[in-house]
């Protein structure tokens, strides 16, 4: 059945790709779609990140009974932009005794890594950049050299509350990528395949969330915990904690080198969420529902950017909500969570996902009639 | 056994204070909004009596006020804040008088402490909690508390 889709992207794409291979050589069409495509993504991260900062502020304000800001334009819409030109004008302070190269050098990885990251993640209908047939593990790979740039930035910054702020965060980074990882694998096991575009498209009548009922829900629930963990936010920001530790891993830096590790946060934030969204919930996937043409048709003028965009702001929101929810935890309490409940909720949930995909416990092994596969 | 147990239901038990307290935000979140918008809400800003912000010296419908220019205010302030200069006066009855020229007050330099006014024998000053007394130069905080032309209110004859 194809439905209409008139607000795609992909028709225009397709021009643009006839455009360039018929003007130029195959060489330099290539070199010209990649350098668009990294245009494109970089512009999309900026302008991400300014949205992030503006809602996050306003909802913050909203959950603490502010209105949050309100000055500067309409509802205050644009204060994130004042904000990026203040920190783009801003003086970088040169640190006495400080590693020079690795401290400057440290926000790159930050930022590097989740540029990756965010490269490979599929906003919509033909709107992937990369499309690896190990898509999930490469993000789970590329997401962790971001604690790197963190280490070398506290150990760099010749100052110890850099320091307990980056030893703090390695030691919840890695091991939060630890649960990450295998729930992420438990949705591996019930999709048959870690390629990001085949994960949506199966997921066209029934979200794996859905699909894989119990083990999919707990591995859901855990990789929010884990990926909010892993991104420094919510309940576990104790690498910043700005009561003990003035600013955690980045005290030292000023200027634009603070704004990279900003704006790195939330598009981690983002990030995580987009994966979720990608992994669990469908992706830029509409609702469908199997044989109800009108219903999917209507569904379908929503473009699939508008709902991937759609689901990752719920589990944006979601993580606001459970960072102004819940109290810090402490760095033991932290790592307790982690090794002793989460881990081995997660190699228990591992193991029932792989029995309930192997006895066909699955909503598409049980119903094939209801998803179109019998 | 015991132990695992307790494992299983702790996590359970979490959970649900986890939920507890996200529906307490869930509620804040929706609920009125405390903030304030000054500019705009000028009209139904509500300033508290007790806020003392502008000394004045209350004037009467013929111009005149209460002060008799003694200076217990200019003596009793702390900062200096209150300077009052006067003159002497004959009166028709060959009685010699003092009257006022000028009460100035500096608000840069007041704490808003209130002897003044406490101190006043006669009533003549009084502090209003008109708040908005925000210049562009110091000089400009430098305030004439009589009003021109103004005099001293003749006491009423006793009865």
């Amino acid at each position: 059945m194809n439905y209409k889709q008139p607000l795609e992207l992909t028709g225009l794409i397709a021009n643009l790709d006839a455009f360039f291979r018929e003007h130029l050589s195959p060489f330099w069409a290539s070199v010209v779609e990649g350098l668009l495509i990294l245009i494109a993504i970089v512009a999309l991260y900026a302008v991400i990140a300014l949205a992030l900062i503006y809602v996050e502020r306003k909802i913050t304000g909203f959950f603490q009974s502010r209105l949050g800001p309100n000055r500067l334009g309409k509802y205050g819409s644009i204060q994130s932009i004042a904000d990026m030109i203040k920190i783009l004008i801003k003086e970088i302070i040169h640190i006495n005794r400080a590693d020079r190269f690795l401290f400057y050098v440290a926000p790159f990885f930050v930022i590097g890594s989740s540029l990756m990251a965010f490269g490979a993640i599929p906003f919509g209908k033909g709107l992937q950049a990369v499309d690896f047939k190990m898509g999930v593990l490469y993000l789970i790979a590329v997401s962790s050299i971001g604690v790197l740039g963190v280490l070398l930035a506290g150990w760099s910054s010749n100052n110890k509350y850099s320091m307990l702020g980056a030893m703090r965060s390695g030691a919840q980074t890695i091991s939060y990528e630890l649960s990450a990882a295998f729930s992420l694998m438990t949705v591996v096991v019930l999709a048959g395949t870690m390629q990001l575009s085949e994960i949506v498209e199966s997921q066209r009548y029934v979200w794996n969330i859905f699909n894989g009922h119990i083990p999919a829900l707990v591995a859901f629930v855990i990789f929010l915990i884990s990926g909010h963990a892993e991104t420094n936010r919510g309940p576990f920001d104790l690498p910043e904690a700005e009561g003990e530790l003035t600013a955690g891993y980045h005290t030292e830096y000023s200027g634009i080198q603070f704004g990279y590790y900003y704006l790195a946060e939330y598009l981690n934030m983002f990030i995580v969420a987009a994966i979720a969204t990608t992994v669990f919930l469908g992706g830029w996937m509409p609702i469908q529902v199997h044989g109800w043409d009108g219903f999917n048709q209507v569904m379908w003028y929503i473009p699939s950017y508008v709902w991937f965009f759609g689901k990752t702001a719920l589990l944006i929101f979601l993580s606001l909500w459970v960072r102004w929810t819940f109290p810090r935890l402490r760095i033991d309490i932290l790592l307790n969570l982690e090794w002793k409940v989460l881990l081995p909720i997660n190699l228990f949930n591992i193991v029932m996902m792989v029995i309930t995909v192997l006895a066909g416990w699955t909503l598409t092994d049980l119903f094939p009639n209801l998803f179109g596969l019998a | 056994m015991k132990a695992l147990i307790k494992y299983i239901t702790d996590i359970f038990v979490a959970i649900k204070n986890l939920l507890k307290g996200m529906g307490v935000t869930w509620k804040q979140f929706w609920a009125k909004k405390v903030t304030m918008e000054y500019p705009e809400n000028r009209d139904t800003l509500v300033i508290s009596d007790r806020w003392r912000s502008e000394l004045t010296m209350p004037h009467d419908e013929n111009n005149e006020h209460a002060c008799t220019a003694c200076g217990i205010c200019m003596m009793n302030c702390p900062n200096g804040t209150i300077s009052v200069t006067s003159s002497t006066v004959e009166t028709e009855d060959g009685k010699k008088k003092r009257v006022l020229d000028a009460y100035t007050w500096n608000q840069g330099s007041c704490t808003f402490c209130n002897l003044c006014v406490l101190t006043c024998p006669s009533k003549a000053i009084a502090f209003t909690n008109d708040f908005e007394g925000a210049v562009f130069n110091k000089e400009k905080l430098i305030y004439r508390l009589n009003q021109p032309g103004s005099k001293l209110r003749e006491k009423k004859k006793t009865q």
